[in-house]
């Protein structure tokens, strides 16, 4: 069995079961090293690693952050704003700059679908997607399979992904993985914000959110991504929330033991009800947790290790 | 496939004789048991530790608690073992301050697993003290590391592999030699 990933981490598209698979399995012993007093193991001591954010995030730059730190990488943290960006520079000689003060990785957010792809194909580097436009947003992806695993195996659960599937690149990382791993996915929302043709992948769709409820294990519940809408999308969060809201009242008329995912940041009354989100039934912190796991684990199989060398050292197994 | 000679060095009976010598030497080398704590280092160092623990417990009539130790993010050899292995679970069940620690491993060779073991137990705690206890000693360190309690001193050649085999993962309790056949190459283990 291969057990290299290859140079970076774009997307969960092109991965195959047996690489997720991989890096949840690796991800399992990294939740016990957050769980330790002195929560650090040396294993990436000496690898620079630059966190290149282009749009605003908490959540997963400060998750990238702790999950380098715990590994004893060095770290840079790089925003659009008070860097040279602003003064024009392109995001390939940004890297490249980057790149000539010797740096070993680059964790990349950015507003354009495929700007991870464009700059592996240009740096030395390990690129890891933080997510990328509308595109992906491969260790959202990977923590929200580990956290389903946590509680079921994958294979055969019914996850029905709820809101703006349109704009979300975490609903496209979900489809790509769940599916590859053998999960019954389903998308649930207004037709507005559903991706034309989605049910080609093989997606089932519901229309209304009762009948999502009904039929699923997961519900992962996406944010409204007013940010990156023109108007027009839904008519207000009001409707939105009266028409979609994951309410306790339509979870208590379902039979079914759900588990509620977000990735959050919530809108709390919008597209989920703030008793739901504090409820029994979310698992939404987990995920939290998780992400520093599955980070650590990505950042882990990614760096270093040279084939070549391999060779050589085989003569001496360690003992 | 090149010829290689399988060499048997310990068969079922010997291993278990062997671990009860050991246990023995344990307690012996403990001023006070109850401060004992067995770490097995990942993979079969965690059964031999288990074994040695029973053993210690009844010898010695106290509770002996057990820990297991992955060093693979303690290697210093990383960026040399191309595609990465899996990590197995690293677990102490206790606090390691004031305890006498013994690190419990199949094979001694290059003394590298065990200075990553003392690195990442030190993460851990301050024991008051920490033994080695190892199943076989094949020689050839690279690093100033040496055993306090041996089952069984192998010479070996650096090529050749030891095989330590435990019925709770392999079906049988076993230590062979593969000697490296002069001519080809060896097949270490991964």
């Amino acid at each position: 069995m291969s057990r290299a990933l290859g140079k970076d981490l774009l997307g969960l598209e092109h991965l195959s079961a047996d690489d997720l698979r991989l890096i949840l399995d690796t991800a399992e012993p990294f939740k016990e090293i957050s769980e330790r007093a002195i929560k650090k193991v040396p294993v990436l001591r000496g690898k620079t690693i630059v966190n290149l954010f282009f749009e605003p995030s908490t959540r997963t730059r400060i998750s990238f952050e702790f999950a380098e730190k715990r590994l004893s990488a060095d770290t840079v943290n790089v925003g659009s704003t008070g860097s040279s960006v602003v003064k024009g520079e392109t995001l390939v000689d940004t890297a490249r700059n980057l790149e000539a003060m010797r740096i070993d990785m680059v964790v990349m957010r950015h507003g354009s679908s495929g700007a991870a792809k464009f700059l592996a194909e240009r740096i030395e580097s390990n690129v890891i997607n933080a997510g990328d436009g509308k595109h992906e947003h491969p260790t959202q992806g990977l923590l929200d399979l580990l956290t389903i695993r946590d509680h079921r195996p994958i294979a055969g659960t019914k996850v029905c992904i709820v809101g703006d599937v349109l704009h979300s690149r975490v609903a496209r990382s979900n489809i790509w993985g769940l599916l590859k791993l053998g999960a019954e996915v389903a998308v649930c929302g207004p037709q507005t914000l559903l991706p034309l043709g989605i049910g080609e992948l093989g997606v089932t769709v519901f229309r209304r959110v009762e009948e999502a409820i009904e039929w699923a294990d997961v519900l992962n519940v996406l944010r409204l991504q007013l940010e990156r809408m023109q108007a027009g999308y839904v008519p207000s969060t009001r409707e939105y929330y009266r028409v979609f809201g994951v309410t306790l009242e339509r979870l208590e008329r379902s039979t079914r033991e759900l588990i509620i995912m977000h990735p959050g940041p919530m809108n709390r009354g919008v597209e989920i009800d703030s008793r739901v989100a504090d409820g029994p039934h979310a698992v939404i912190l987990d995920q939290v947790t998780n992400g520093v796991a599955v980070r650590m684990a990505v950042l882990y199989l990614l760096a270093g290790g040279k084939p070549e060398l391999a060779e050589s050292a085989k003569g001496a197994p360690e003992r | 496939m090149p010829p290689e000679e399988r060499q048997l060095v310990l068969d079922a009976g010997a291993v278990e004789r062997t671990l009860q010598r050991m246990a023995q030497d344990i307690v012996r080398q403990t001023p006070d048991p109850r401060l004992l704590v067995l770490i097995g280092v990942q993979r079969r160092g965690v059964e031999l530790a288990a074994r040695l623990a029973a053993s210690v417990a009844a010898a010695a009539h106290v509770d002996v608690p057990r820990g297991s130790l992955d060093i693979t993010l303690y290697r210093d050899d990383l960026e040399v073992v191309g595609p990465r292995p899996l990590i197995g679970p690293t677990s102490l069940p206790v606090a390691l301050d004031g305890r006498h620690a013994w690190i419990v491993d199949d094979v001694l060779f290059s003394g590298r697993t065990v200075r990553a073991a003392l690195d990442q137990l030190a993460d851990f705690g301050r024991p008051a003290r920490i033994g080695l206890a190892v199943l076989v000693d094949r020689g050839g360190r690279e690093l100033p590391i040496q055993a306090d309690v041996i089952g069984e001193k192998v010479t070996t050649a650096p090529g050749d592999r030891v095989d330590v085999l435990v019925r709770e993962l392999d079906g049988r309790d076993a230590v062979e030699v593969l000697r490296a056949a002069p001519a080809g190459k060896g097949k270490p283990k991964p």
